[in-house]
C-alpha cells in the first residue's frame, strides 16, 4: 500500500495577498480594520482637543444635582427638588409607556385591519384599504400634531362642567374629556383589598386550568367543551363576589369639579392630550404598516393551503386559526419586528405634544439647564439602543419558536 | 357507429354515488364546463383525461365545491351541492381529495397532518385520530415518518401521506386532480401502488391523471373531456384500443406516440 505523496508545495509569496482568493479576503478585512480604528481616534482626538479648547471635561456627575424643574405626567414620585438622574427616570418610563400601550394597541390595529382588508365584502375591504393607505402616506409628525389639535380643541374647558348653565357633561358622571386632559377615576386600595387581588389572581389561574382541561378533554373524547365563557365567569365571577362579601375594599376616586375658586377637576388622575395624542398617533399610523405586513402574511400562504384544508371540510375560521395564521406569523414576525423599533424610536416625536418622554426631560431641559450634550445625548442613544436590542431579540425568541422545520 | 357507442358500460352495483346533470360553469365570460352530465355508482373506478385547459380538474374540483358551478344539480352521495353551507360541509367531509402538488400542512408532523381533520370535523379524541392515522400511514407504507415533518420527505412520500390524510376522514369517494404530475418518474411507481390498492378495496375513485397504465389496470371507464366537454366515455380496452371520436384519437396519437 501506498500513501499518495502530497502536492508539492511552493513558498508564499507576498503577491498571493492580493491575487489568490484564499488570502485576498483576509487581506481585505485588516486594511478595513486599521482603516476604521485610524478613524475613530482621529475622531475621538479631535473630540479631547475641542473638549479641552471649550473648557469643557467629560463627567457624569451633573446627573447628581438637583433637577429643578417639574414634569407633568409622571409614573413615579417626582418633585423638582430630585435629581437629574430621577428626572432622567421619570422619562425613560414615560417613553416606555407610551412605546407599551402604542405597540399593543398598533398591533390589534394591524392585525384586524389586515384581515379586514382581505375580506370579501366589498365595502369593508375598501375601508380598510382607505386607512392603510391615509396614514402610512402622511407623516406621522402630522398625525400627532393633527391628533392632539382635535383632542384639545374640540373638547370643552374645565370651566364649562360647572354650575346650572354647564355645556359639557362627564361621560357616565365619572369621566371628562376636556381641553386639559382626560380625567378618569382610579382605584383607592382600603382594608381587605389584598386578599381582593389574591381571589383575582386564583381566579386567572383558575380559568388558565380550565382552558388546559379542556383541551386534554377534547384530545380524550373528542368533545369541545365551551371555553371562552366558562373562562369569562371564573375570572367575573368570584372577584365580583369577594368584592361585595370584604364590603367593597376598593373603591374609587372619581374626579369631581370644584364647587368655587378656579375652575377644575379634583381627585381621579388627570391623563394629559399629549399622552393620548402620541399614543393613538403612533398606533394608527404604525398600525397600517402592520396590516400591510398581516395582509402580506395570510396572502403568501398558497391557496392549496385552505383548499387542502377545506377538502378535508374544515371551516373557513378554523383553516384561519390552525392552517393560515401559524404560516402567515413565520412571514410576519420578522418585519413586525422591525415596527416595533420603529414605534419605539419614533415615540421621540414627543417633542411635538409636549409629552415628557425621556429626549425631553434628558435629552431636552437637563441638557439644556446643565450644557452636557456629549452626556446626555450619548445616554440617550444608548437607552433607545438598549431597548431597541431588547424588543428584537425578545422576539428573535419567539420567531425561531415558529420557524418551519425542514430536513 | 351510432351515439350509442359512446354511452357509459353498465354500472359495477346500483347504487349512485355522484350524479351530475346539465351542468355548467362559466369563469367570468369563459365557458369552462359545457352540460355535464354523469353518473358515477358505487365502487366504481373512473379515470378522466384530456387535453390541458379542457375542464377536468374543474370538473371534479366541483365534486367537493372547491369550484361553484352556476348550473345544474350535482347530488353526491343523496346530498345536494347549493350554496348551502351544511350540505357542503357535510360532501366535504365524506368525499377525500388529492392534490397534484399534495398541499400537506409544512408546520404540522406528518401525524398531525392525518389527525387535524379528524379531531376537529369528526370530533374523534385524540388517541383514536392517531391510531387510525398510522393505520393508513401502515397502508401507504411510511409508518417510520410519522413524526417528520412534510419538508423532510420525497415527493412521493409527500404524496402518500396527503392519500393517508384523506383517507383518515373515511370518505366514501376520493378525487385525485393529476396525483403524479409533480413526481419524478421513480416516485409515480410507488404513488400509483397505493392508487391502485386503494382501487382493491372497492373505494369510489374519480381520478384525473394522464397515466394510462394506471387507467388499464384499475379503471372500469375512462372519460375523455375536450373543451369543457365530455367527448367519450368508455371501457379503458375499448377506449385504447377503439376510440371514437377524432379528437380522442388525436389526443391518444400524442400521449402514447412517443
Amino acid at each position: 500500500m501506498t500513501i499518495a505523496a502530497e502536492p508539492p508545495r511552493r513558498a508564499f509569496r507576498p503577491s498571493q495577498l492580493i491575487n489568490d482568493s484564499r488570502y485576498r479576503g483576509l487581506t481585505i478585512q485588516v486594511v478595513a480594520l486599521l482603516l476604521l480604528a485610524g478613524l475613530i481616534a482621529y475622531l475621538g482626538h479631535n473630540l479631547v482637543v475641542n473638549l479641552r479648547a471649550l473648557g469643557k471635561d467629560f463627567d457624569f456627575g451633573f446627573l447628581g444635582n438637583r433637577a429643578g424643574y417639574d414634569i407633568g405626567q409622571t409614573l413615579i414620585s417626582y418633585t423638582n427638588n430630585d435629581t437629574h438622574a430621577r428626572a432622567a427616570l421619570v422619562g425613560m418610563l414615560n417613553t416606555l409607556l407610551v412605546a407599551a400601550l402604542g405597540c399593543v394597541t398598533a398591533t390589534v390595529i394591524g392585525v384586524l385591519a389586515g384581515v379586514l382588508r382581505l375580506s370579501k365584502n366589498w365595502l369593508i375591504g375598501r375601508l380598510m384599504t382607505v386607512y392603510v393607505e391615509l396614514f402610512r402616506n402622511v407623516p406621522l409628525l402630522l398625525w400627532i400634531v393633527l391628533v392632539h389639535a382635535v383632542l384639545s380643541n374640540a373638547t370643552p374647558i374645565p370651566a364649562e362642567f360647572r354650575g346650572e348653565g354647564a355645556t359639557a357633561s362627564m361621560v357616565f358622571g365619572v369621566i371628562a374629556f376636556t381641553a386639559q386632559g382626560t380625567f378618569i377615576p382610579w382605584p383607592v386600595w382600603g382594608e381587605g383589598a389584598e386578599l381582593l387581588t389574591v381571589v383575582l389572581l386564583l381566579s386567572i389561574l383558575a380559568a388558565l386550568v380550565w382552558r388546559s382541561y379542556a383541551r386534554r378533554r377534547q384530545m380524550a373524547t373528542g368533545r369541545p367543551l365551551p371555553v371562552l365563557w366558562v373562562a369569562l365567569a371564573i375570572l367575573v365571577l368570584p372577584t365580583v363576589l369577594a368584592f361585595l362579601l370584604l364590603g367593597r375594599p376598593v373603591t374609587f376616586d372619581v374626579p369631581t369639579m370644584r364647587e368655587t375658586g378656579i375652575a377644575r377637576f379634583n381627585g381621579g388622575v388627570n391623563i394629559l392630550n399629549s399622552l393620548v395624542a402620541l399614543w393613538f398617533a403612533l398606533a394608527l399610523y404604525t398600525g397600517a404598516f402592520i396590516a400591510e405586513i398581516v395582509r402580506g402574511g395570510i396572502l403568501a400562504v398558497s391557496r392549496g393551503q385552505s383548499e387542502a384544508a377545506f377538502a378535508l371540510g374544515l371551516r373557513p375560521g378554523r383553516t384561519m386559526r390552525l392552517v393560515i395564521l401559524p404560516q402567515a406569523l413565520r412571514v410576519i414576525v420578522p418585519p413586525l419586528i422591525s415596527q416595533y423599533l420603529n414605534l419605539t424610536k419614533n415615540t421621540s416625536l414627543a417633542v411635538a405634544v409636549g409629552y415628557a418622554d425621556l429626549r425631553a426631560t434628558l435629552g431636552g431641559v437637563t441638557m439644556n439647564q446643565t450644557g452636557r450634550e456629549l452626556e446626555s445625548i450619548l445616554l440617550l442613544g444608548l437607552f433607545y439602543l438598549v431597548v431597541s436590542l431588547v424588543i428584537s431579540g425578545a422576539m428573535n425568541v419567539y420567531n425561531r419558536r415558529i420557524a418551519l422545520k425542514e430536513r | 357507429m351510432t351515439d350509442a357507442a359512446l354511452a357509459p358500460p353498465p354500472p359495477v352495483s346500483g347504487e349512485v354515488a355522484v350524479q351530475i346533470t346539465g351542468m355548467n360553469k362559466w369563469y367570468g365570460q369563459f365557458h369552462v364546463l359545457r352540460d355535464i352530465d354523469l353518473t358515477v355508482t358505487k365502487g366504481e373506478r373512473i379515470v378522466i383525461c384530456g387535453p390541458s385547459g379542457s375542464g377536468k380538474s374543474t370538473l371534479i374540483r366541483c365534486i367537493n365545491r372547491l369550484e361553484e358551478h352556476q348550473s345544474g344539480q350535482i347530488v353526491v352521495d343523496g346530498t345536494e351541492l347549493t350554496s348551502n353551507l351544511k350540505n357542503v360541509d357535510k360532501v366535504r367531509s365524506e368525499v377525500g381529495m388529492v392534490f397534484q402538488h399534495f398541499n400537506l400542512f409544512p408546520h404540522l408532523t406528518v401525524l398531525e397532518n392525518c389527525t387535524l381533520a379528524p379531531i376537529w370535523v369528526r370530533k374523534v379524541p385524540k388517541r383514536e385520530a392517531e391510531e387510525t392515522a398510522m393505520h393508513f400511514l401502515h397502508k401507504v407504507r411510511i409508518p417510520e415518518q410519522a413524526h417528520k415533518y412534510p419538508g423532510q420527505l420525497s415527493g412521493g412520500q409527500q404524496q402518500r401521506v396527503a392519500i393517508a390524510r384523506s383517507l383518515c376522514m373515511r370518505p366514501k369517494i376520493m378525487l385525485f386532480d393529476e396525483p403524479t404530475s409533480a413526481l419524478d418518474p421513480e416516485m409515480i411507481k410507488e404513488v400509483l401502488d397505493t392508487m391502485i390498492e386503494l382501487a382493491r378495496d372497492g373505494m369510489t375513485m374519480l381520478c384525473v391523471t394522464h397515466e394510462m397504465g394506471f387507467a388499464q389496470a384499475v379503471a372500469n371507464r375512462v372519460i375523455f373531456m375536450d373543451q369543457g366537454q365530455i367527448v367519450e366515455q368508455n371501457t379503458p380496452r375499448e377506449f385504447f384500443n377503439n376510440p371514437r371520436s377524432e379528437r380522442s384519437k388525436l389526443f391518444l396519437s400524442q400521449i402514447l406516440g412517443h
